[in-house]
Order: structure tokens, then sequence, then C-alpha cells
């Protein structure tokens, strides 16, 4: 008996581990060779809506981020991811456009997996649920002041949106808060790397 | 030894207390959920209680308050009398276990309303609560496994035992690979495989398992026989072993994962429906000449609807898992359906129905109402149906609407009747809900005791 319950527990435990190297090691092994970028890195592209909200906001970004610069916008984004989990804006929305159901159409480029090997998907957050849209092509979609009205107060932007609405995002006189301005630039980094030609605005490089 | 003595009883009472209260509070978690969908939520503006928080609490509540205090209020029950022993120790262990369990969940609770979410999704536990949470399940393995061992060494096991300790054994390796490295090593799509194969995991490998073993114990006792094939129980139970490991990925179809570990999972998928099968026959089976008893027991019935809804979840399965399914209802309200149906519909009922069991045996009253209890049944039964039908309805409609390139509003407009109806079932649930309660509260608070037989098991 004993040797049967001690074999049964290795086949247990073998079948465990087959299930997970090919569910979950194999996949790995196999995207290894994708370089994966550190938040540095990834923040070194700053897209053209980051100096805009500088503009847009001059005292409020000068308060909490300062310069419009690489420094100040991975700080942004690291500010944007943490919210974007507290949140479970990942519970509404997907990042992953799938190359079935007219995705591409609708969204843009079907997802390929060198964008996610960067420290903004570290845990990656491609989500399982939409009620709103898939946002791993939203940069450019709309303007940063879409964006503030938007988290503002949906259903006034999109009549009818379930989405809830996010006032600690803006301070007391309704400007946006480090917060805000952090989701703003999160949205607008967020397939950024599809629309290479816009960075000829960043100052003339 | 009396069987009965084994049992260390506040113990399954105070599981069975906290498994409740948790119950009611993820109701209302849902519920808060679904009025947002109506843009009636209660709270609005309020930061603490963001929609979005109150989610990840209703779906962690749900498997961590509800389900484990459940399970474990069963395993305390179920180990010893199988067994023959006594679990290792209940006065300091299972007294420091029962206290760390639900500070586990309390600090999620505050962790996840405070903006301390891990984006791991059935993982949202706070980063610092997690190894807690680790050592917690160790112990729960030493606390049931050492009863089971020693009964190992003596007979062959009974398939329950199989169950637990192989669940008890797989979900601590589970929960560390799914809570650490798609949060500290592995990035994008890798960490996507992994945290799929953990979604899949936690359900496969901890809760069907866990909830197999105590419906192969409860049922066979309430129908008085034993169960109808223990062949077909142990085959149901490699089944599970091999395939279930293998279907993370199907999570995440259609997603830039290397197609291999989709169609492994697709396949395996399918392939688990064998030994879901097994289940399913093998308690319809043992139920054949005694559907009688469906009339009187209700604990019974919770436990034959559960299986029923097994039966229909799993069929769903294998429908929903197939790649051109997954076009239209993969991120729609199908999936929200179809897990409703599981973590309630099956594991919430057997768990509903082993309670309503014990709770007369370990109060030593009579239930206070039968009428009460009917209710109660009735009115989950058939909201938690009605939420089913409804939620994949929803699903294929939104899944058209995407298809056909309508625009993002549409889909959601016409969500609308479907998310209505949703809060209607909920609020019937909670109705249901209220009524067990009550019962529960008044059967321990009747004067007169009854003296129940000592169950053989
Ligand atoms: C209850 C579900 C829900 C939650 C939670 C949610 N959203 Fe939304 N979101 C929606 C819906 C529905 C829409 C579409 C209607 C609209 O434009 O408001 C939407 C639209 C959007 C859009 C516009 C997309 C586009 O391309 O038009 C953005 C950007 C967005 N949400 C960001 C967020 C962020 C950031 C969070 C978290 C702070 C969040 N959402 C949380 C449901 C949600
Ligand atoms: C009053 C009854 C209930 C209501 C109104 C309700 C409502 C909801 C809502 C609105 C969601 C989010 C769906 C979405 O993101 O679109 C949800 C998710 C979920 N609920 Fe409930 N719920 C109820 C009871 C339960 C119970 C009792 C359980 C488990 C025992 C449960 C388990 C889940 C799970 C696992 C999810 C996640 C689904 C997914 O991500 O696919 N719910 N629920």
């Amino acid at each position: 008996m004993e040797r049967f319950a001690t074999f049964a527990l290795v086949a247990g435990i073998l079948f465990f581990a087959f299930g997970t190297f090919w569910q979950a090691v194999a996949p790995w092994l196999t995207l290894r060779g994708i370089p994966m970028k550190s938040m540095d890195e990834v923040a070194r592209e700053v897209p053209p809506e980051f100096y805009m909200l500088a503009n847009q906001y001059p005292e409020e970004f000068k308060k909490y981020f300062g310069e419009p610069n690489e420094r100040s916008f991975k700080e942004a984004l690291e500010l944007g991811k943490k919210v974007y989990i507290a949140e479970a804006c990942w519970h509404c929305h997907t990042q992953q456009v799938r190359p079935v159901s007219n995705e591409e159409f609708r969204f843009g480029r079907v997802s390929y997996p060198s964008e996610y090997a960067n420290a903004m998907q570290l845990p990656q957050l491609l989500g399982t649920r939409r009620v709103g849209p898939d946002l791993m092509r939203e940069s450019g979609r709309h303007s940063n002041d879409w964006h503030m009205a938007h988290f503002k107060n949906p259903p006034a932007v999109t009549p009818g949106s379930v989405m809830p609405s996010y006032p600690w995002f803006f301070d007391e006189k309704g400007r946006p808060n480090k917060k805000g301005l952090a989701m703003v630039a999160y949205m607008q980094w967020l397939g950024s790397w599809e629309r290479k030609p816009m960075y000829a605005l960043k100052g003339g490089e | 030894m009396e069987r009965d003595d084994l049992v260390y009883r506040p113990l399954v009472i105070a599981h069975i207390i906290a498994a409740l209260v948790y119950f009611g509070l993820v109701l209302l978690g849902g519920l808060a959920y679904s009025l947002q969908f109506l843009g009636k939520y209660p709270f609005p503006g309020i930061e603490f209680l963001s929609p979005g928080r109150v989610r990840m609490l209703h779906t962690n509540g749900a498997v961590y308050g509800f389900i484990t205090n459940g399970f474990v209020a069963g395993l305390y029950w179920a180990v010893p009398r199988l067994t023959g022993y006594k679990v290792l120790n209940e006065r300091l262990l299972g007294w420091f276990m029962f206290w760390a369990l639900q500070a586990a969940v309390v600090a999620t609770a505050v962790g996840l309303l405070a903006g301390f979410a891990q984006a791991v999704e059935w993982g949202e536990t706070p980063i610092f609560v997690d190894p807690f949470v680790v050592v917690w399940l160790l112990l729960a393995l030493v606390q049931f496994a050492t009863p089971i061992y020693r009964h190992g060494k003596e007979r062959s096991l009974y398939a329950s035992n199989w169950y637990f300790i192989a669940g008890l054994i797989w979900i601590p390796m589970v929960y560390i690979m799914g809570n650490y490295f798609p949060q500290f090593f592995v990035p994008g799509i890798a960490g996507a495989a992994i945290t799929g194969t953990w979604i899949h995991d936690a359900v496969g490998l901890y809760v069907t398992p866990i909830g197999w073993g105590l419906m192969y114990y409860f049922v066979p006792l309430l129908l008085r026989k034993p169960i109808w094939s223990h062949a077909l129980s142990l085959l149901g139970f490699w089944g599970l072993a091999f395939f279930y490991p293998l279907q993370g990925v199907h999570h995440y179809l259609w997603s830039p994962i290397p197609m291999y570990a989709q169609y492994a999972a697709v396949f395996s998928t399918l392939a688990l429906e064998l030994a879901v099968v097994t289940v399913i026959v093998n308690f319809f089976m043992t139920l054949r000449g005694s559907g009688e008893v469906l009339k009187q027991s209700i604990p019974l019935r919770w436990m034959m609807i559960g299986i029923v809804n097994y039966a229909i979840t799993c069929l769903q399965c294998a429908i929903q898992v197939l790649l051109t399914t997954q076009k239209v209802i993969h991120f729609t309200d199908w999936v929200v359906g179809h897990a409703h149906l599981i973590m309630f519909g099956v594991f919430g009922f057997w768990i509903l129905g082993f309670f309503s069991y014990l709770w007369p045996r370990l109060m030593g009253r009579e239930v206070y109402s039968r009428a009460l209890d009917e209710w109660a049944f009735w009115l989950i039964t058939i909201g938690v149906e009605t939420m089913w039908v409804d939620l994949i309805s929803g699903g294929l409609v939104q899944g058209f609407t995407w298809w056909g390139l309508n625009p993002w509003m549409d889909s959601v407009r016409f969500s609308i009747p479907f998310w209505f109806v949703r809060t209607i079932t909920g609020l019937m649930i909670i109705a249901g809900f209220i009524l067990y309660v009550y019962n529960i509260y008044m059967t321990s608070r009747k004067e007169t005791a009854v003296a129940f037989q000592p169950q053989e098991a």
C-alpha cells in the first residue's frame, strides 16, 4: 500500500510538472529571446502628448512632475500603472488586440509578443473582460482634455457610459492631481510605439 | 473511539459562521458592482469603495473568504470521520489557523480597498499578504494530511482522501507560481501564460479536488449507501490530475501566447470532459433508486443540483473552449455567467448543502423551519440559473455586436436589459441567503435538544 501511495504521489507531482511545463515554462522559453525593456528604456520614448500635458496643465505639472522629460515620464508611467491596477481598470479593459472578430479594424494592429516584453507588463495586463474598449492602441485616439473630462465623469463625455467616475484624480479646483496626470500619460503611452512617425513632433528630433 | 468524538466541533462551527459572514459580504459586493452597470452605484465618488476595488473584493471574498472557510469546515468534519484519526492538532493549530485565515482575508480586503491590489486575476491578494497565505496552506497540509497518512498506512484510501491530499499538496505550489512569477520575474506574454495556468489551477487543483472529495464523502452518507463505483472515482481522480494542469492558457486563447500552448489547452480541456463525466455518472448512479430522498432532504438537494450545474458548466466549457466559439464569447459576460455557475452554482451549493446538513447536528437541534429552507433553496437556485442564462445570452449579444463593428456604446446599451436582470437575480439570491442564515440562527436558538444518530461514515 505504502508503495502505491508513494508511486501515486510521485505521479501526481510529475503530471503537475508536465502540465506546468507545457503551459507556463515552455512559452517562457520560447519567448526568452525577446529582450526585456526596463522602465528606463521604456520611458526613453516620450509620446508628444506628455509634452502637451505640461503645456495644458503647467502649474499642476510643474508641482507634481517638474519638467516633461524621460525621468518624469518614467515616474508618471509607474504611478499610472499602479493606479490602473489598484482601480481594477484591467477588469473592464483589455490590453490585447486579437486576430479575430474584426478587432484589427476596430482597434488597430494585432498584438505581438515583443510589445509586452517590458517592465510595464510586469505583471502583465492583458485582461480577461471587456466592458469598455481595448486600450492596447489607445495612444493618440483621444486628446488629453478628453481623457480628463472622461475620468471626471464618463457619462458626460460618452452618454450612457457605465465607466465609474474618478473624482480623486482631481484636486478641489477640479484640476488634475498627480494621479490624474499620470493616468493620462499612461493612456497616451499605451500603443504609442505603433505610431512612431508622430515622434517628429518631439522637439524637432 | 466513537467516530463522533473524533470531530472537534467548535472549529467546524467557527468556520461555518465565518464562511457565511463572508458569503453575505460577497453578495453585497456583487450587488453593488452590478448596480454600477445600471448607473446606480451606491457609493459614487468614494475612493475606498471605488467599483473596481469592490469587484476584486467580490471575487477574492468568494474564494478565500466563503469557499475556503466552507471547505475547511467540511474537512474538519469529514477527514477525522473518514480516517478514524483526529487532525494533527485542534486546540492550538486549529484555532491558530482559524484566526490566521480570517486575518488574511481581512488584510486582503483592506489591502484591496486601500489600493494595494496585485494585478493577477484571482491573486489580487496584496503582495505582502501572499507569504502568509503560503504558510497557512502548508499548515493546512500538515493538519489534514496527518490523519490521512496514518489511515493510509493501515488501509487503502477512499477516493475523498486522494482528492484532499492532492488538492492540499498542489495548492501551495500553484499559489507560489501564480503570485510570484508574473509579478517579479516573467513579464508580458510568458507571464500571461503563467497567470492563466494559475487561474485555472486555483480552480482545478484546489477548489475542484477538495469539492469533489467532500461530495464523495457527503453524497453517499446522505443517501446511506456506498458510492456506485469506486474504480470510476479513482479514474476521475487521475483524469483530473493529468488534464487539469494542462489547461491554463485557455484563459488567453487568440492572445500572442505561442499556439502550441493554446492548442494543448484546448485539447486537454476537451479531454477533461471524460474525467468530469465519470464524476457525474458516479453520483447519478449512486442516486439511482433513491430519488425519493431528494424530496425530504434539502442538503442532498443542494448537492444534487450542484452536480446538475456541474454537468451544465462542463458541457458549456466544452463548447466555449473551441477556438471558433472564443472569437465571439471571449471577454464577454458569457464568461462571467460561466464563472458564477461553477463557483456559486456548484461549489457554493455544495457548501450550502453540507452546512445545512451539519448545522442541526452540530447544534443538536432540529431544523427551525422546513419552509424557510425550501424558500431559501428555491430562491437561490432559480436566481443562479436565471443569472446564468441571462449572462450567457448577454455575452452573445456583446460578442456579436463587437464582431459586427457597431459603435462600442451599442454593446453597452444592448447589455442593459441583461445587466438589469442580473441585478434582480442578485436580489433574489440575497433574499434566499437571508432566509438561509435566519433559519440557521433560529435553529441554534431552539430550546429542545435532540440526539442525532451518530452516523457511520
Ligand atoms: C465598470 C467598468 C469600467 C471600469 C472599472 C473602467 N472603465 Fe474605462 N470604459 C468603460 C466603458 C464602458 C467605456 C466605453 C464608454 C466610454 O467611453 O466611457 C470605457 C472607456 C474608456 C476609455 C476610452 C476608450 C476609447 O478608446 O474610447 C478609456 C481611456 C478608459 N475607459 C480608461 C479607463 C481607466 C484608466 C480606468 C481605471 C481608472 C477605467 N477605464 C475603468 C468601462 C470601465
Ligand atoms: C448577489 C449575487 C451576485 C451578484 C449580483 C454578482 C455580481 C457580479 C458582477 C457584477 C461581477 C463582475 C462581472 C464583470 O466584470 O462583468 C461578478 C464577478 C464574479 N463573481 Fe459574482 N455576483 C454574485 C454572487 C457571486 C457568488 C456567490 C460567487 C462565488 C461563490 C461569485 C463569483 C464571481 C466570480 C468568480 C466573478 C469573476 C468572473 C470573471 O472574471 O469571469 N459571485 N459578480
